[in-house]
């Protein structure tokens, strides 16, 4: 995932002499380092200093400059008040971007993960948050959150994803996707889990909706209503805990507008832990098998109610 | 060559004059604005004349133009003495003086602490730490487009408690910023106590130098002073960090160099008292 992020970076740098992009001594592992070498006068590494790092983006954005700024996800939570104060209390135009979000740094364990990052950037007034699905996507969704004029949250996960989806014109921000059209089950999901998903999904007896969330905010309110209507009961996955990401935002918005039943597949309110991605992810039930299995639990209950 | 080094002694012995007579009156009209409003009255009176030195004698802005690009920029990292900054502008026509009286009141574009609703401000405060990182910012963008404003960033010495301070100090030496100026109004009280007591700033100037910046010392309540740092500064190689020493609550006797009037609404009897010896001033 990074890997793409870092080359639409240097392409968006090339045609917008004012990004600048900041980084705390992760040039490497965020991708950056390729914008550093082509536009080394718009490159800024803050070294090991992300509040600060927050700070000089906002100085930059007073000044007119879009800057970008990457690092662990995990490590910009370090900086959210400054991030809250000042960024978007005063709606400036920084893009911030973190990596290895969700379990993906698997092996470093829970001091590098970030399962609560979404939950937190969201409850920020004038933020916009995205959670690409694939490489095409975090193309597009990179492009569009600069375009974008205010403060935007990008999460990125591992390295190597799946393809979601085929062509271009991909992503649009604030639009969910339906990937996958079915009756019985809806699924809300976005980053990696979305192919997840569609594994189980493909596999499944239940037949079921697959809609893409990659923005969470301003979520795509009429589609996820659209959704429930069609289906009755939702399932929402995804790499960050239930509470507060994405399944949070659709219970708050379902929960007014149109109440069913909602399961919500993520971190149960526990920190993670060293091991293999794979692992990680089987464990805290975000694999194909384990959503396979809800969906018919899901199924079952909806065939209860009705 | 600065505007103030090109003067001729006596113009500007005049102007100081001049400014000189503008803050008592301002001093005034912080003490009133403060007391309709409330807010931190003892931190406005303390770092006033760097502000009024900033504006009136230094920094290149025009009030009819707030977002004139080529300004030289000043960004309160203090954000609780925004009484004295928003006096200063109103004083220069940013807003209306009668504006003044709307301070920290609902539906005002005079927020509790500087926001950018307010004609003039350059950047949001309030949450401590955060000025000089966003000084760094702006000083950059100045490099990167080859422009010659200059960035001014007013902290308080138990503002210098934050981590991001040190981190922010660090990055303006490491990028030899020469038009980024922190002034650190020194007046020795934060808001639980004396600074010292709380933790431990001196040597402040020993520690700045010891980062790779240039750092004076000087009595924060003298224009000339003042506008001698400020004109030292435009001829550094390095980052310049002023170390002003000043009083809390300064012309308020009963408040000077006390936590009274860190934030505090005075009663009938002191506010005519305070009025009386401003006058007298």
């Amino acid at each position: 995932m990074r890997i793409i992020f870092g080359d639409t970076l240097v392409r968006l740098g090339g045609r917008n002499n004012d990004i600048v992009v900041l980084t705390a001594d992760v040039a490497k592992p965020t991708n950056t380092n390729k914008f550093a070498e082509t536009y080394p006068d718009r490159f800024l590494n803050v070294g090991i200093s992300e509040q600060d790092m927050v700070g000089i983006a906002a100085g930059l954005a007073l000044s007119g400059k879009v800057p970008v700024v990457a690092v662990f996800a995990s490590f910009l939570m370090r900086a959210w008040e400054q991030i809250r104060n000042t960024v978007a209390r005063a709606d400036l135009n920084v893009k911030m971007v973190g990596t290895h979000a969700g379990l993906t740094s698997a092996d470093d364990g829970s001091s590098h993960q970030a399962l609560e990052d979404v939950a937190v950037m969201r409850v920020i007034p004038r933020m916009t948050v995205v959670v690409p699905g694939d490489r095409q996507e975090i193309a597009e969704a990179t492009e569009a959150i600069v375009e974008h004029r205010g403060p935007a949250y990008l999460r990125l996960g591992r390295d190597e994803e799946p393809k979601l989806f085929e062509g271009e014109n991909v992503f649009k921000l604030g639009r969910a996707v339906t990937v996958r059209d079915g009756y019985d089950v809806a699924v809300f999901s976005n980053g990696a889990v979305t192919s997840e998903v569609l594994a189980a999904a493909s596999r499944s007896k239940v037949s079921t909706k697959v809609v893409h969330v990659p923005t969470v905010k301003p979520l795509d309110r009429d589609a996820i209503v659209a959704a429930a209507r069609a289906t009755g009961v939702v399932v929402c996955a995804e790499e960050h805990s239930v509470i507060g990401g994405l399944g949070g935002a659709i219970a708050e918005v379902l929960s007014t507008e149109y109440p069913v039943y909602i399961r919500r597949i993520g971190t149960e309110d526990v920190f993670g832990e060293s091991g293999s991605h794979s692992d990680l992810l089987r464990k805290h039930g975000l694999t194909a098998d384990h959503i396979g299995a809800v969906l018919e639990e899901v199924q079952r209950r909806r065939a209860h109610c009705s | 060559m600065s505007r103030a080094v090109e003067r001729t002694e006596l113009l500007q012995l005049n102007e100081v004059l001049m400014l000189k007579d503008k803050i008592r009156s301002i001093r005034r009209s912080i003490l009133d604005t403060v007391n309709l409003g409330g807010g931190h009255l003892g931190s406005s009176l303390s770092c006033l004349e760097i502000i009024a030195t900033l504006y009136f004698l230094k920094m290149r802005h025009n009030p009819y133009r707030p977002d004139w690009e080529d300004r030289d920029r000043f960004i309160l990292s203090k954000g609780h003495a925004a009484p004295a900054l928003y006096a200063v502008l109103a004083e220069l026509k940013y807003f209306p003086k009668e504006e003044l009286a709307t301070l920290r009141k609902f539906n005002s574009r005079l927020q509790g602490h500087p926001d950018l609703r307010t004609p003039g401000i350059d950047a949001p405060s309030g949450s401590l730490g955060q000025g000089l990182s966003i000084g760094i910012g702006m000083a950059l963008a100045a490099r990167m487009r080859g422009k010659r404003y200059r960035v001014y960033v007013l902290m308080g010495d138990g503002e210098c408690d934050e981590g991001q301070v040190w981190e922010s100090v660090m990055m303006a030496a490491h990028l030899e910023l020469k038009n980024l100026v922190l002034i650190i109004d020194r007046n020795g009280w934060q808001l639980d106590g004396r600074t010292e007591e709380i933790k431990k700033k001196v040597p402040l100037m020993g520690r700045l130098r010891s980062f790779g910046w240039e750092a004076y010392t000087i009595n924060g309540h003298s224009v000339e002073k003042i506008l001698e740092a400020l004109d030292y500064a435009d001829h550094s190689d390095l980052p310049t960090a002023i170390i002003a020493h000043t009083t809390k609550g300064k012309g308020i006797s009963f408040l000077e160099d006390t936590n009274q009037g860190h934030k505090v609404r005075l009663d009938a009897d002191q506010y005519l008292a305070a009025l009386k010896e401003l006058d007298k001033v």
